[in-house]
């Protein structure tokens, strides 16, 4: 695989990602200000002495840009880890022990499943404390329904093939069949969901933060910079716009790189697509 | 939210392929798989949407620390934490409270807002109202207009058009609610004067003018369903086109439309109403941010305002409201997946 | 006199993406001519990916999957109909060339009643009235065999069963009166006993509608009983054309010699067989409801082998589950050196599970995609026997060399392999534990015949050298007589027949066995009038 194969969107989705990933690995050497330094009058226009305008209360709107890449990256990855190892943990375990450990936690799966996922946070929320680590684990927990219900269908359909009942015969244990049987078999669809998982996951966020239930100020995320200057839209001030865009820009992407490489994936195994 | 929503494993397949066994049960399944089958479907609804009562009910008594504390601030005086715990009722035992209160919800009562001391009943039920107007309006413009243009996508496979769809709905996707929202506003509200913001409605006012006043949120609303939608039914008729059978009515030298409404229409039928069910439940939760966006008189917004203030009563009757909607709109998609199933129609 | 089909200089291409490379065309098939004559058959015969499917299609200007037919003409009386344009082509299919695929039940569409779908074509295209074609199916169903022809037409796809919808999609093909019809492997998914049904249905339908027709399939012996003519095919070009007598008794190509030949060896049987290593003793077998197996009761002595035949839903993978330990037995019990075998797997010893091995049908997922040759082979020499690097690195070359494969395929991955070589490793790997018995559930159906009769070969010769003990299900009675010592006959689930080789499939039969072995095809033209002529005398005696 060359650059030159690589098509023109899945190059628009790694620049995308990398500017976002540069911007939170680097945040406090890239931004001109501080997260919540207040700098001017507020909402400056776009293009005058701030590159991207002020905020609702004069903060530089392109530091808090920077400084919002680096937390709303940092808890959507981290729910995303969180969701990923617990979900494909659970799901494969269901998966090769069958029986009653699988039922039980198949239908507890399903229950949670059955309530839509914001709806399901906005309860919880209402009562738990508002910290940053049960954020994470909220969206985590909320998330490894999905991840559990893909790694169970991926792993059951492995784990019936011919090989891992070679290896039942052989006599092989749970850790074994796991970890080496199934596990390399199911990376590629499980990596692709990754991708769109985590795409969600940032989305989501941005969601809880607008609606004011994610993270709370004055630190900078993008979904609650929306929330902080929705105020301005009915002035025609387009400063709510900004971090809307750059949640889409984001997700757009992460979309446009899981695409390409399910795709490739996909013509690897031989598909005639 | 773009959530990828892809068909569930534990739909329809899981339960037909349920294994045939047993005594009297036996004659009963062999002679009336469907009935047998829809019954099934129809508890299991009634079974979760119990469980989910619990675990909403449950998720509030796990709360750490005392609500009554927290409801009156630091400075209370342990008596009026005390009588305020009476007024609340929690000072009965819970498993007595939760009967209490499913014995309520059946009877279409939901208790008191903590907050305004109101019938959250009473509150409820002009938003329930005006949430349903907006996702009716919104499933009304992007259910045709999704199958529509999923089955163009399928007659111009991988032609221009089919591209075209294909890459727009892949933007669209990744599109928060609100982001879409507030460009319409800026756009449709703002510049070009079209609509009023925010998009206020109450009772008696004349239809027209309501219409007018929900044109940005169901524009929103559709907007990011749509993308979902179209690419599921897409994918759905791509399906059922590459079925055997279709090659058969190809070498019977069949016409490119008799295949499609005689021979692929009857198949892909079920998952298309699938589609349309799965899709319709999530425009019920999409509704929530929409409502905020432009503040609309909603059970969404009325549900954030309660989560920010953590009024109990009204978070858990509008969460058990969301949750039942989706429920039931996921059953009746499975319902009617049973329903277009030949075997289960004419049985051996 | 004038042809009917004319075939000349086909050539079909198909574009394929090897990894990594630019996407490039492939010829599938390249360089066909023949002919046909009205009310004449031709068979095309040849393993997978010789292009007799595709060459079949072709006839009704038709291309699988994206292939396309790129060169050469397909003349129906005269007319080239590639050259006819949709429209045309639509005329020319279900009216005038009418095709059965392979898997009826795939085929016919499971939203409509099988007799609307029968007599669709023929009223599309304007060629009978919906009453004359709704008479016409039930007097071709009644030819073809079928329950009840006057309300079959009334079913449902899945009402009926894998043989009967096979004989409704002839119906659905005769139907128009089509001049060719292009038969694609119609009784391969049959069973035997049900095969021979459908072929004298499917021969007799012929005969009565004086269609020609195109049979493809991979099976000599029964192409042998419908066709006038025969082409051999080998990778999408022509071996060896000519009428079928002369291609069974006396082919020129060398190729056409190995196939006829392949598979007419008959092994000779071990003649004391007391020594059991292994006995089924009463065997009981259930899931859910369903009973698989009841009261199976068989013994296989030491260093030989027992084949279990049976046809789909005898059981006899059922079988081989209860002896590994998969599927613990309702009843009865397993002895192996006389001592009983725990029931369930997780209650084996590693000695008891080193002792029986397992090689199963599907070569293809019985290996991890994701390991290498030495990595499958080697890991029961580290799990059974503790060898690490130097030593387990040189047994894996050993054994390798005892398949008959280069060692330096050690480092290749399963999808890097052809069938036959990963059925050889899977051998490998069955025999890296050293085992007593090997399991061996159909090893070598999904192969081609000579790329099986090669794994039965190689299996012969490893008995020979190291005295394992096989345990052969088979629904093949053709490999039963090459290899057993002796002999199971299952049927739904229960033992009717069983003991040395030479005394079950000698008469006098019980009425299964006999149905069984007289429906396997031979490989003689007038084999298939001679069984339903013997049959019917049969009939009559009673």
């Amino acid at each position: 695989m060359t650059a030159r194969g690589i098509p023109v969107g899945a190059w628009i989705g790694l620049a995308g990602v990398g500017l976002a990933l540069v911007c939170a690995a680097f945040a406090p050497w890239l931004a001109p200000y501080g997260e919540s330094e207040i700098v001017g009058d507020i909402w400056q226009p776009v293009g005058g002495d701030f590159v991207l305008g002020t905020d609702n209360i004069g903060r530089d709107l392109l530091s808090r840009m920077i400084y919002g890449a680096r937390t709303t990256i940092f808890v959507a990855m981290a729910a995303t880890l969180l969701s990923f190892s617990l979900g494909t943990l659970l799901s494969f375990t269901a998966a090769v022990l069958r029986g009653w450990p699988d039922q039980a936690l198949s239908r507890l799966n399903d229950l949670m499943m059955s309530i839509p996922t914001l709806i399901f946070a906005l309860v919880v929320l209402a009562v738990l404390p508002q910290e940053m680590w049960i954020l994470i684990l909220v969206m985590a927990v909320l998330d490894s329904t999905r991840v559990f219900r893909l790694g169970r269908a991926v792993a059951v359909d492995i784990a019936v093939m011919d090989f891992v009942e070679a290896a039942r015969l052989r006599g092989e244990g749970t850790v074994w069949i796991i970890f080496r049987e199934i596990l390399p078999n199911a990376l590629t669809p499980l990596l692709a969901e990754f991708g769109l998982r985590f795409a969600f996951s940032i989305l989501f966020l941005s969601t809880l933060s607008f609606l004011g239930l994610g993270i709370q100020p004055p630190a900078a995320d993008w979904g609650g910079m929306v929330r902080d200057n929705k105020d301005g839209i009915i002035f025609g001030i387009p400063a709510a716009l900004i971090p809307g865009a750059a949640i889409a820009v984001l997700t757009v992407s992460i979309n446009l790189v899981v695409d390409w490489l399910s795709n490739r994936t996909a013509s690897l195994k031989g598909g005639r697509s | 939210m773009a959530e990828p929503r892809k068909g569930r494993a534990s739909g329809i397949g899981g339960i037909v392929t349920a294994r045939i066994s047993g005594g009297p049960v036996r004659s009963l399944r062999a002679r009336y798989p469907l009935l047998v089958l829809l019954g099934q479907r129809i508890a299991l609804s009634a079974g979760l949407l119990l469980a989910v009562s619990l675990m909403i009910f449950l998720g509030v008594e796990a709360l750490p620390g005392d609500f009554a504390q927290t409801y009156l601030g630091q400075s209370a005086t342990p008596q009026a934490v005390a009588n305020i715990r009476a007024e609340l009722g929690l000072d009965q035992p819970a498993v007595s409270r939760y009967l209490d209160w499913l014995g309520g919800v059946l009877r279409g009562d939901f208790g008191q807002s903590w907050a305004s001391r109101l019938s959250v009943s009473d509150q409820i039920a002009g938003r329930l109202g005006n949430t349903l107007f907006l996702a009716f309006c919104a499933a009304i413009v992007a259910v045709p207009l999704a199958v529509g243009l999923g089955m163009l996508s399928v007659l111009y496979r991988d032609r221009f058009a089919d591209r075209f769809i294909n890459v727009l709905s892949l933007g669209a996707i990744s599109l928060p609610e609100f982001f879409v929202g507030y460009l319409l506003i800026l756009v449709f509200g703002i510049q070009l004067g079209w609509v009023s913001f925010p998009s206020t409605v109450y009772a008696g006012m004349p239809f027209g003018a309501r219409l007018q006043a929900v044109a940005l949120p169901v524009a929103t609303l559709v907007l990011v369903v749509l993308a979902h939608m179209m690419r599921m039914t897409r994918a759905a008729i791509l399906n059922v086109m590459s079925q055997a059978y279709i090659e058969t009515a190809e070498l019977k030298g069949l016409s490119a439309m008799r295949i499609i409404a005689h021979h692929a229409a009857p198949n892909a039928l079920a998952p298309i109403i699938n589609v349309v069910a799965l899709n319709l439940a999530y425009l019920v939760v999409g509704v929530v941010v929409v409502e905020v966006v432009f503040v609309y008189p909603g059970m969404g917004q009325y549900m954030v305002d309660a989560v920010s203030v953590r009024d109990m009563p009204v978070v858990q009757a509008c969460g058990l409201i969301f949750a039942s909607v989706y429920i039931v709109l996921n059953m009746v998609a499975d319902i009617l997946g049973i329903l277009a199933n030949p075997r289960l129609r004419h049985p051996r | 006199m004038a042809e009917l089909l004319e075939i000349r200089n086909l050539r079909i291409e198909a574009t394929i993406w090897p990894p990594g490379e630019a996407a490039r065309d492939v010829p599938i098939v390249d360089d066909i001519s023949f002919t046909l004559a009205r009310g004449k058959v031709i068979g095309l015969i040849g393993e997978s990916g010789a292009g007799k499917s595709t060459i079949g299609l072709a006839a009704l200007g038709y291309g699988r999957g994206g292939v396309r037919i790129t060169g050469g003409e397909v003349r129906l009386d005269g007319q080239d109909i590639l050259s006819l344009g949709r429209g045309g082509l639509r005329s020319v299919r279900g009216a005038r060339v009418a095709y059965v695929a392979q898997s009826a039940a795939a085929a016919f569409n499971p939203a409509h009643r099988i007799g609307d779908q029968v007599i669709e074509a023929a009223i599309r295209h304007g060629i009978l009235d919906r009453a004359a074609a709704r008479r016409r199916a039930a007097h071709l169903f009644e030819v073809l065999g079928l329950p009840d022809p006057e309300r079959f037409g009334a079913r449902y796809p899945h009402q009926v069963s894998g043989g009967q919808l096979q004989r409704a999609m002839t119906a659905m093909a005769l139907l128009p009166g089509p001049e060719l019809v292009v038969f694609d492997e119609p009784t391969t998914a049959l069973d035997v006993t049900t095969q021979i049904d459908v072929l004298a249905a499917i021969k007799a339908a012929i005969a009565e509608t004086g269609t020609a027709a195109i049979y493809v399939t991979h099976d000599l012996a029964v192409v042998a009983q419908v066709a006038d003519d025969i082409m051999v095919l080998r990778q999408g070009r022509m071996v060896e054309h000519g009428p079928a007598e002369k291609i069974i008794t006396d082919p020129e190509a060398a190729y056409t010699r190995r196939l006829v030949t392949v598979r007419t060896a008959e092994g000779a049987e071990a003649e004391d067989q007391s020594d059991r290593l292994l006995d089924i003793d009463g065997v009981t077998a259930r899931y859910g409801e369903l009973t698989v197996l009841s009261d199976v009761t068989m013994h296989l002595p030491r260093g030989q082998t027992l084949a279990v035949v049976g046809e789909s839903g005898s059981g006899k993978s059922t079988l081989a589950r209860v002896v590994t330990g998969l599927l613990p037995p309702a009843g009865g019990r397993v002895f192996y050196r006389g001592r009983p075998l725990p029931p369930a797997l997780r209650h084996r010893t590693r000695d008891d599970l080193r002792a029986i091995q397992m090689i199963s049908q599907m070569a293809d997922t019985a290996m991890n995609p994701r390991h290498t040759v030495a990595q499958i082979i080697g890991r029961p020499l580290r799990f059974y026997f503790g060898l690490r690097s130097r030593r387990r690195r040189d047994r894996v070359a050993e054994l390798l060399h005892q398949i008959e494969l280069d060692p330096s395929l050690a480092h290749r991955y399963p999808a890097e392999l052809s069938g036959g070589q990963k059925q050889r490793v899977a051998i490998a790997r069955a025999l890296a534990a050293e085992p007593e018995i090997i399991l061996c559930d159909e090893p070598t159906s999904a192969l081609d015949p000579l790329v099986a009769d090669g794994i039965l070969k190689l299996l012969l010769r490893l008995q020979a050298e190291t005295g394992t003990s096989y345990l052969f299900i088979t629904h093949d009675i053709a490999i039963v007589r090459a290899i057993a010592d002796s002999v199971a006959v299952l049927h739904r689930g229960r033992v009717v027949r069983f003991g040395p080789k030479r005394e079950v499939l000698a008469p006098p039969f019980d009425d299964y066995t006999d149905l069984l072995l007289e429906s396997v095809p031979e490989l003689r033209t007038g084999w298939l009038e001679s069984v339903l002529r013997t049959r019917r005398m049969g009939s009559a005696g009673h």
